[in-house]
């Protein structure tokens, strides 16, 4: 269920690495404890956050949640898909519903970011 | 049943027409060109329609209620009665800005006057303004308060609000809306703020720290003492959401606490009518550092007994037109005069121990978010019902078949699961019996059979809607029946 070649964030946000850039969505978990989604606002392409930074909402029919950035680095790709289809965040959270994409990131922060093994644990532990 | 849109069949109620000119003609540019396509029935259509819809109500004359948060608590009618007396439903708002006339309303500012001194002595607080006109806006206020108070100073440093993770989804965006950046405080373990994660984030930057108390958790802020003093020791200031007031009210006050500012429900604490049931009234209070910047203008009491009106000296102007909802205060005034000391103790007291009452008899069937006494409310979970794919929504809605309002579900957001229930101290055990009674059955019914509780509700007017059709396909025009000719 938790895919192994991503890094995870006590705020449940997953981040894998894809041809250079880095990839950002919510995690299985997150999207289970929101329900339904019915709306994700995406961040401004270009713009430079820090980590734990709220950069994107998403709202369900139960709560609206930011989602914060796991690292710190440069916005350079929001997922459009998601403002026509948010169901895509509870469909498939590790693919088609990605949020957005990161570069120029901090990858010291990257590599102290929860591997699948220790968000399990995490996870269990709430 | 039909919308009012849908049975228009272009009789009319009343009309508009007139022979009568205007004496300053209207501007042509402004005049409609065509007509407003406004629903038009007959007189006793418009009864009957508003009559039916009425009758499909649920509200707290007709049910418990004991949406958690919310305080739903019994409205007592003399209020309703004294604030519809001709002297107070006939006057003219303007009247006030008239010195002439100034003289004619005395009874109405005296009103005012000594409501917000009842208010001050409540809280604690140096003194207070009736000017906001619902809970959300005394939070705006008192934020723009702060942000005057830390301009005045000039701490243009002063960019942040702290609130914790479990504060009402108010308190963020007032503070956005002043213009501070929020920042956000977990709980801790045991449900109050984390006091290690508050001395993390307090620094020379923290403009203010918005705290409700008791908590949304239910319970109350032990570490207050020591939030106070660190906040102030960086000359953040301390808002006070006074949402749950109604639990420590006669018992303790949020200016002897350490706070600086806060808002009041009325509807919440004092029995005025609630949100479309309203208008509503959110006063804000002050301890000596704001006193200045209160809205104007306030009614003060001149040395000849005569009521007037001033300006604080660093206002941040008006918050809303004249004295704010002025109907609405006259019922608390009525409820806090009709109480008296006594009585106001009394409410909390009987408001904390009617929580813990159904605290008690549901912890085995829905365990506590936090398992310890609470104060107004109780935080309670539907976990245990995972199994049966049963959630805390399916609860919600099998409790409407069975003639309870809902309590509030999936708040606060730091609960899985939540059910929030608050009694208030309005019910009699009876009632409270009653209701814990159905939610046991219910606990069993999600074992037993889950699908009647998947399926509710059955009796109400509309059965289970669909919440995300509703959020993503949101439909609010309705077009007209076209005229028959």
């Amino acid at each position: 269920m938790y895919p192994e070649d991503v890094r995870y964030t006590e705020n449940h946000e997953w981040i894998g690495e894809e041809d250079g850039l880095y990839i950002v969505g919510i995690s299985e978990y997150a999207q289970e404890q929101l329900g339904d989604v019915t709306y994700v606002e995406l961040p401004e392409i270009g713009r430079h956050v820090r980590q734990k930074e709220p950069v994107a909402q998403v709202e369900s029919v139960k709560a609206a949640e930011d989602i914060y950035a796991p690292v710190t680095g440069v916005i350079v790709e929001v997922n459009e898909a998601l403002e026509g289809e948010p169901e895509l965040i509870n469909l498939d959270p590790y693919g088609k519903g990605w949020c957005f994409k990161m570069d120029d990131i901090d990858t010291a922060q990257y590599r102290r970011l929860m591997n699948r093994e220790a968000y399990e644990k995490y996870l269990k532990s709430l | 049943m039909d919308l009012i849109y849908e049975k228009c069949n272009h009789r009319q109620a009343f009309s508009f027409r007139s022979n009568r000119e205007f004496d300053v003609p209207f501007p042509r540019e402004l005049r409609r060109q065509k007509a407003a396509e406004l629903p038009e029935v007959s007189e006793l259509d418009v009864v009957r329609h508003f009559t039916h819809l009425s009758r499909r109500n649920m509200g707290i004359d007709t049910n418990f209620y004991p949406l958690g948060s919310c305080t739903m608590k019994y409205n007592p009618k003399i209020a309703d009665v004294v604030s519809s007396f001709v002297g107070f439903t006939q006057l003219h708002p303007q009247l006030l800005y008239s010195e002439t006339y100034l003289d004619c309303v005395q009874g109405a500012l005296e009103l005012v006057y000594h409501l917000e001194q009842l208010l001050s002595e409540i809280s604690g607080m140096r003194a207070v303004s009736l000017q906001p006109m619902a809970g959300a806006h005394g939070e705006l206020t008192g934020v723009l308060m702060m942000s005057a108070y830390h301009k005045h100073h000039k701490n243009t440093h002063k960019k942040i609000i702290l609130i914790p993770d479990s504060a009402h989804g108010t308190n963020p965006a007032s503070a956005a809306i002043a213009g501070f950046q929020v920042q956000e405080i977990p709980s801790n373990p045991q449900g109050t703020l984390d006091l290690d994660r508050f001395r993390e984030a307090m620094n020379d930057e923290v403009a203010g720290i918005m705290l409700t108390c008791p908590n949304t958790h239910g319970l109350f802020e032990k570490d207050i003492q020591e939030i106070a003093d660190l906040a102030h020791q960086h000359d953040a200031l301390l808002y006070y959401d006074g949402a749950n007031l109604n639990a420590i009210i006669g018992q303790c006050r949020p200016g002897d606490l350490g706070f600086d500012v806060m808002h009041f429900n009325l509807h919440k604490t004092f029995a005025t009518p609630h949100g479309m049931g309203g208008p509503g009234s959110g006063p804000v209070g002050v301890n000596e550092r704001l006193l200045d910047f209160l809205p104007g203008p306030r009614v003060i009491k001149k040395d000849n007994d005569v009521f007037s009106l001033d300006y604080p000296k660093n206002t941040i102007g008006k918050s809303a037109p004249f004295l704010g909802h002025f109907l609405v205060a006259v019922r608390a005034y009525v409820y806090i005069l009709m109480q008296g000391n006594e009585g106001l103790k009394e409410v909390s007291q009987k408001a904390v121990l009617n929580a813990n009452y159904v605290l008690s008899r549901l912890r085995a069937a829905f365990p506590p978010a936090y398992d310890r006494l609470c104060m107004h409310e109780c935080v309670l979970m539907a976990m245990p019902y995972h199994d049966w794919e049963v959630r805390a929504l399916d609860f919600a809605k099998a409790l409407l078949d069975r003639g309870f309002h809902a309590p509030t579900v999936y708040f606060p957001l730091t609960v899985k699961e939540a059910l929030m229930i608050e009694p208030t101290e309005t019910e009699t055990k009876e009632t409270l019996d009653q209701f814990c009674d159905t939610m046991l059955e219910l606990a069993e019914l999600a074992k037993q059979n889950p699908d009647e509780l998947r399926n509710a509700p059955i009796t109400t007017p509309v059965q289970r809607l669909d919440e995300v059709k509703a959020a993503k396909e949101l439909n609010v025009v309705r077009p007209l029946n076209t005229p028959k000719t």
